[in-house]
């Protein structure tokens, strides 16, 4: 059959564009118009070049935030995913329990981000919370507003309370997944508990594990709301994440030039190593296969 | 190697059964002995897997005993019974080789390397792959697997039984006679008692000594090949095994002569009165057609060229009966009779055979 050759065809994909235009391309070329000129306001903007990027690079507080956003994805990244897949194990396979448990993982997943740091801002309090007032009766010296430790240990609870139930039901669902005649076939050849995890539980969970574990990344790299909310990105800097930063930088000091060169390279830098990590794991994925 | 008694066993998958429709299983007394290959016949649904899962340790079951070598293991798990079973969908360890698939089981009891590696060349080379032994399971082709899932089944020597449960379903027809022939000299070289679940009687009745079918949880008939073929135990046998299957008709039978219809059949033997539903059941095989005025009148529907032979499908008295013609035999519009081997009619009453009396 001979193929109908008619380009009016591309008209309908017009809407889209559109959308796409309003909602992305345009919003992100204003940015980059910011990054590349400076205003003293007014509305008279003068041509900067790659001012700001070369300032940004060299600038030791960006660097600062950027240390400190990799040792946050790190840390939560460390303790939600085995944590995630030690509790997916642990739960029930059906029947009401296992009903009752999805419902409970999913209630934190379900609530807002800034009610989440409100919780954990009061649960901490020295004065009122229940927490914060455990821990200080108890003799543990623990206040987050002033002890880079003690906001550092909270941030990281909150996440790990708010988002390992994420990881939990991706891994359930792997598990969900796997038809009983593996572990009648383990059982059949002997192999140990450890054995079961390491080669059925584990290969099978793989590909949920690697969306846990990408959405996690990415999603911690930008947090933004909750340690706002619980520290304001203090005491100090201590708890100032990337995003935190740049919310300093375009809406308290009203750097926009700055801010946008910061927002660019921020969104490459999480979209390179997004990338890098997908095609990582994918080839890993690949490789077996051969 | 072991001899394997059921002694009073059933299963049922609700934990409260109330009457015997509850039970998947149905109360069975039966030694599986030492060194024979037996087929476990059946349709889908019957219980043939349940029976084989109790066997393997994989279930618990609701009454009874299971003992090996009149040992009674019905508490002991699996792992305890070195048991070798493989199931009708490949199970394979998908981020290993096919190496150490095969050698998986060896290690886990704590085989030596060299032991180990010698076992592996040697089931590599009975399933054929020892050319993609060092590649990852993951990607091989379905039968692939389920010839590794075989592999893994055979690769331990000392095993109690080997089980499979229906193993070459995803393989394809060449493959499949091939791989059978390699079971059997199996059987033959190291006498395993070997248990063969399928619901194919091709493969039953070339795989096994013995064949032991089953029909809704219960075991209706266990005899060799010939035994089910002539005289089938029960009316499912007749027809579960054979292509196609028994003819079974209702009937009256008086002394050694049935009724079917007010028409009389002779039978090969004498027969107390009987109560209930009664039937007779006579093989396809066992019928003969022809046009010269003796035997019962029939007429002929339909009639299939299977190759090897005709395959008669005919109506005789309102119900459909089929007889087997041979391939040269030319069928024509006036044969409107059937005659039965009178010595090969066997009689039923409520399903189960009834034993008559030489006449």
């Amino acid at each position: 059959m001979e193929k109908t050759v008619n380009h009016k065809a591309w008209f309908l994909v017009l809407p889209v564009l559109i959308l796409v235009a309003f909602s992305a391309v345009i919003p992100l070329m204003t940015v980059v118009n910011y990054s590349v000129q400076d205003t003293f306001g007014n509305n008279q903007f003068f041509w900067a070049g790659l001012e700001w990027f070369e300032e940004l690079l060299a600038s030791e507080r960006l660097h600062n935030a950027l240390g400190r956003q990799i040792m946050f994805s790190a840390i939560i990244l460390a303790i939600e995913v085995p944590l995630g897949i030690f509790v997916a194990l642990n739960m029930p396979k059906k029947g009401f329990w296992a009903s009752l448990c999805l419902v409970l993982m999913a209630l934190p997943l379900l609530i807002p981000w800034n009610v989440v740091g409100t919780i954990w801002q009061i649960f901490g309090r020295v004065d009122i919370g229940l927490l914060g007032y455990t821990l200080d009766k108890l003799g543990i010296s623990y206040n987050y507003t002033q002890d880079a430790f003690a906001a550092w240990a909270t941030v990281v609870v909150m996440d790990v309370w708010h988002w390992t139930s994420l990881v939990a039901l991706l891994a359930y669902a792997g598990l969900q997944s796997i038809p009983d005649a593996y572990y009648q076939a383990a059982k059949i050849d002997q192999a140990s508990r450890w054995k079961v995890f390491r080669y059925i539980e584990l290969p099978k969970m793989a590909g949920v594990l690697l969306i846990a574990i990408l959405l996690r990344f990415m999603d911690s790299f930008m947090i933004y709301t909750e340690p706002f909310v619980v520290t304001g990105g203090g005491p100090g800097n201590a708890t100032t994440f990337l995003s935190i930063d740049l919310v300093k930088m375009a809406l308290g000091q009203f750097d926009l030039g700055p801010a946008a060169a910061f927002s660019l390279m921020y969104f490459l830098v999480i979209l390179l190593i997004s990338w890098v990590f997908y095609t990582v794991m994918t080839n890993l994925d690949k490789r077996d296969g051969v | 190697m072991a001899k394997i008694t059921l002694d009073n066993l059933a299963h049922s998958y609700s934990p409260n059964p109330k009457g015997e429709g509850d039970f998947a299983l149905k109360e069975l007394n039966h030694d599986w002995e030492d060194g024979q290959a037996y087929a476990l016949l059946g349709a889908s649904g019957c219980g043939k897997s349940t029976l084989l899962n109790i066997i393997s340790g994989l279930l618990h079951p609701s009454q009874g005993r299971i003992l090996f070598n009149d040992v009674d293991v019905t508490n002991a798990p699996t792992a305890e019974r070195n048991i070798a079973q493989v199931f009708q969908f490949p199970v394979v360890y998908d981020t290993m080789t096919v190496h150490d698939n095969l050698a998986f089981p060896l290690r886990n009891r704590g085989a030596s390397a060299a032991y180990v590696a010698e076992r592996v060349q040697k089931i590599a080379h009975m399933i054929g792959m020892e050319d993609v032994l060092n590649r990852k399971a993951r990607g091989l082709t379905a039968d692939a697997k389920q010839k590794i899932s075989l592999g893994r089944g055979m690769v331990r020597e000392d095993v109690n039984a080997l089980l499979f449960d229906e193993p070459l379903t995803v393989i394809d027809p060449h493959m499949k006679w091939e791989l059978r022939t390699q079971l059997k000299s199996l059987h033959h070289e190291f006498g395993h008692t070997m248990i063969y679940v399928t619901h194919d009687q091709t493969e039953a009745l070339t795989f096994a000594d013995k064949v032991v079918v089953m029909h809704d949880g219960r075991v209706v008939q266990i005899g060799t090949p010939e035994e089910l073929f002539e005289t089938p135990a029960h009316t499912f046998v007749g027809y579960f095994i054979g292509s196609p299957g028994m003819n079974v008709l209702n009937a009256k039978v008086e002394g050694s002569r049935a009724y079917v219809d007010g028409t009389e059949i002779a039978l090969g033997a004498n027969y107390a009165p009987l109560t209930g539903k009664v039937q007779i059941g006579i093989r396809p095989e066992f019928a003969r057609l022809s046009g010269n005025g003796e035997g019962l009148p029939v007429n002929v529907r339909r009639v299939e060229d299977v190759g090897r032979h005709k395959i008669v499908r005919a109506d005789f008295f309102g119900n459909e009966i089929n007889i087997i013609a041979p391939e040269g035999a030319s069928i024509s519009p006036d044969m409107n009779r059937v005659t039965f081997d009178a010595k090969r009619v066997n009689v039923y009453a409520n399903d189960w055979r009834v034993e008559g009396e030489a006449a």
